[in-house]
């Protein structure tokens, strides 16, 4: 029998605020140990919870971003369990009215376009961190509090891959919209995957494993890798799948059973007694949309589309959002967005590259390129000429023109010259200029090289070939 | 009073606390009653009356995304039953 993956995740990020969710402790990554504490987010008896509105917002607006609908009603419950990094042996998230519902996302993967659907995306507060030691585990609470939005998805994914091209495009989309910098290497974002597997187009779903708190998507992957054959192995050999939750063992690449505990997950959720219920209005969820920005995918397609740029390139300007907009700008107006957009990823960003500066570094407009590639067109200067003109607008700014005119990088076309330029290389090189009228069209190469080095590079190509072709033949 | 829906091993599991015999039963009666006693709510027709999160009837209460002082570490860590490397050390978590 044929088996097909079910998978589903439900990724947590922390959202780039200043402070935490609750209380004014801040929202800081590597401060030492306990130091951005307090007694709200040390969960000491007495104290009261306000929620950072800040985190709101940006739970709001990702649930724009993911196509969310972003009720007029929302409200915290408790999460009840013993663990030593929830001090208050409590976790305040939303249960049945989280903040945003049913939304999808759109991304790239084996040549097409996915969609998977969002659940939901509710806020919750981040626990404390936990160290492990030989005897002794060790807790520091600097990131107990951090506003975390969990984003739960429908168990739309189908492969490893897929799940992988998923998560780096949500990524994307939350550092886009400035709701987190998911940063992989500071805990930012993690992972709980669930994985079941079933018969190949069948609708029921089969028996479910939840792999929790993966910390990287190359992870994430190997673990579904892992996992999805595990199951179709056991199931072909007669076996029985049980409902748990598995540890990867990124070391070993498998992933174990946890010990299960006597009785299963019961939080006994209720609501948060010390928060009142939230009820954004019109004119709150107003100034929120105000910041929808424009999605990754939206942009490339958009960038391919409207300029006729490759896919790659398009890729570029998406990756890097300045760089997109100065290539915007630059080609206003101008008939070949394409050859601005090589010069734009070619020279311009490997010239900052190079010298560790930004767009705002810049000492010249974006339509000092259009230009420049307007006049290289024209064959006003030489593609050579071109990169000595870039050179100079990079270093000292200015206008191409004016560097043209001031280092006489103008190419000459007038006849005159050129017919002087060009016999005089066919009387000083009688063999090639032979070889050419005995049918060796490549011989006019060289002479061609020779009339460009007279004119020290000015003189326009095209029309050099043209005019060696006319005097050989005449 | 009626039987008890709720079993009283399993709700002091949950609440991580040791009883007898003994505080096992006379708890099992007075939650009994206390349950019975919030029970009377249902008499109430709430025909038409929205559910409600809060007795309080407010909404939106919410602060500005401000860094305000945290307590020392010295502070924070005072009441810890042990600590070592400015951490709480907790009995090592395995799972």
């Amino acid at each position: 029998m044929e088996y097909e993956a079910v998978i589903g995740l439900e990724t947590h990020c922390q959202l780039k605020t200043n402070s935490k969710m609750f209380c004014g402790c801040a929202n800081e990554f590597g401060a030492e140990p306990n130091t951005n504490v307090c007694p709200v987010c040390l969960g000491m008896p007495g104290v009261l919870p306000v929620p950072n509105e800040r985190a709101l917002q940006l739970t709001a607006l990702t649930g724009y971003l993911l196509n969310c609908e972003v009720p007029g009603f929302a409200k915290f419950d408790r999460k009840n369990y013993f663990y030593p990094d929830v001090c208050k042996d409590y976790q305040i998230t939303q249960y049945d009215f989280p903040s945003t519902t049913t939304g999808q996302v759109d991304f790239e993967f084996g040549g097409g376009i996915e969609r998977v659907r969002i659940t939901r995306a509710h806020l919750e507060e981040d626990v404390g961190k936990n160290n492990h030691f030989a005897q002794h585990s060790g807790v520091d609470f600097n990131r107990a509090g951090v506003p975390l939005l969990e984003i739960v998805s429908e168990p739309d994914l189908r492969s490893a891959d897929m799940a992988y091209e998923y998560l780096n495009s949500l990524k994307d989309i939350l550092i886009y919209g400035g709701v987190s910098d998911c940063d992989m290497e500071k805990g930012m974002v993690r992972c709980d995957v669930n994985i079941s597997v079933r018969p190949k187009g069948g609708s029921e779903l089969g028996v479910k494993v939840e792999i929790k708190n993966m910390n990287t998507f190359s992870g994430v992957r190997r673990a579904i890798n892992y996992e999805v054959p595990r199951q179709i192995e056991t199931l072909e050999a007669g076996g029985t799948l049980v409902q748990e939750t598995r540890r990867w063992d990124d070391v070993a690449g498998i992933t174990e059973s946890m010990r299960t505990k006597e009785h299963a997950h019961d939080y006994r959720y209720f609501p948060e007694p010390d928060l009142m219920p939230l009820k954004p209005d019109e004119a709150w969820l107003a100034e929120v949309r105000s910041q929808i920005v424009e999605l990754p995918l939206a942009r490339k397609q958009r960038f391919a589309k409207d300029y006729g740029i490759p896919a790659q390139d398009a890729d570029v300007f998406v990756g890097n959002v300045p760089l997109g907009g100065f290539f915007e700008q630059a080609i206003e107006g101008a008939s070949n967005p394409k050859a601005i957009a090589n010069w734009v990823i070619n020279n311009l960003q490997a010239r900052l590259t190079e010298t560790g500066t930004t767009i705002g570094d810049l000492k010249f407009e974006p339509s000092a390129i259009r230009e420049l590639v307007a006049i290289i067109d024209t064959g006003t200067i030489s593609s050579t000429g071109g990169q000595e003109v870039f050179a100079e607008l990079f270093e000292n700014g200015g206008s191409p023109a004016a560097i043209v005119e001031d280092r006489g990088l103008a190419q000459v076309s007038d006849s005159g010259e050129l017919d002087k330029w060009c016999q005089e290389a066919i009387d000083a090189n009688p063999g090639p200029a032979d070889d050419f009228r005995n049918g060796k069209e490549n011989a006019i190469n060289f002479l061609k090289g020779q009339v460009m080095k007279a004119s020290r590079g000015k003189a326009n190509p095209q029309v050099v070939g043209e005019t060696l072709a006319k005097l050989l033949k005449g | 009073m009626a039987d008890n829906d709720f079993d009283i091993q399993y709700v002091a599991n949950l609440a991580r606390i040791a009883l007898s015999p003994e505080e096992e039963g006379k708890l099992s009666t007075q939650l009994g009653d206390i349950l019975g006693y919030v029970k009377k709510l249902e008499e109430l027709d709430v025909t038409g009356v929205e559910p409600m999160a809060h007795a309080v009837p407010m909404a939106n209460v919410l602060r500005a995304d401000e860094v305000q002082p945290s307590i020392s570490q010295e502070a924070a860590l005072a009441n810890a039953p042990r600590q070592a490397n400015s951490l709480f050390v907790v009995p090592k978590i395995v799972e």
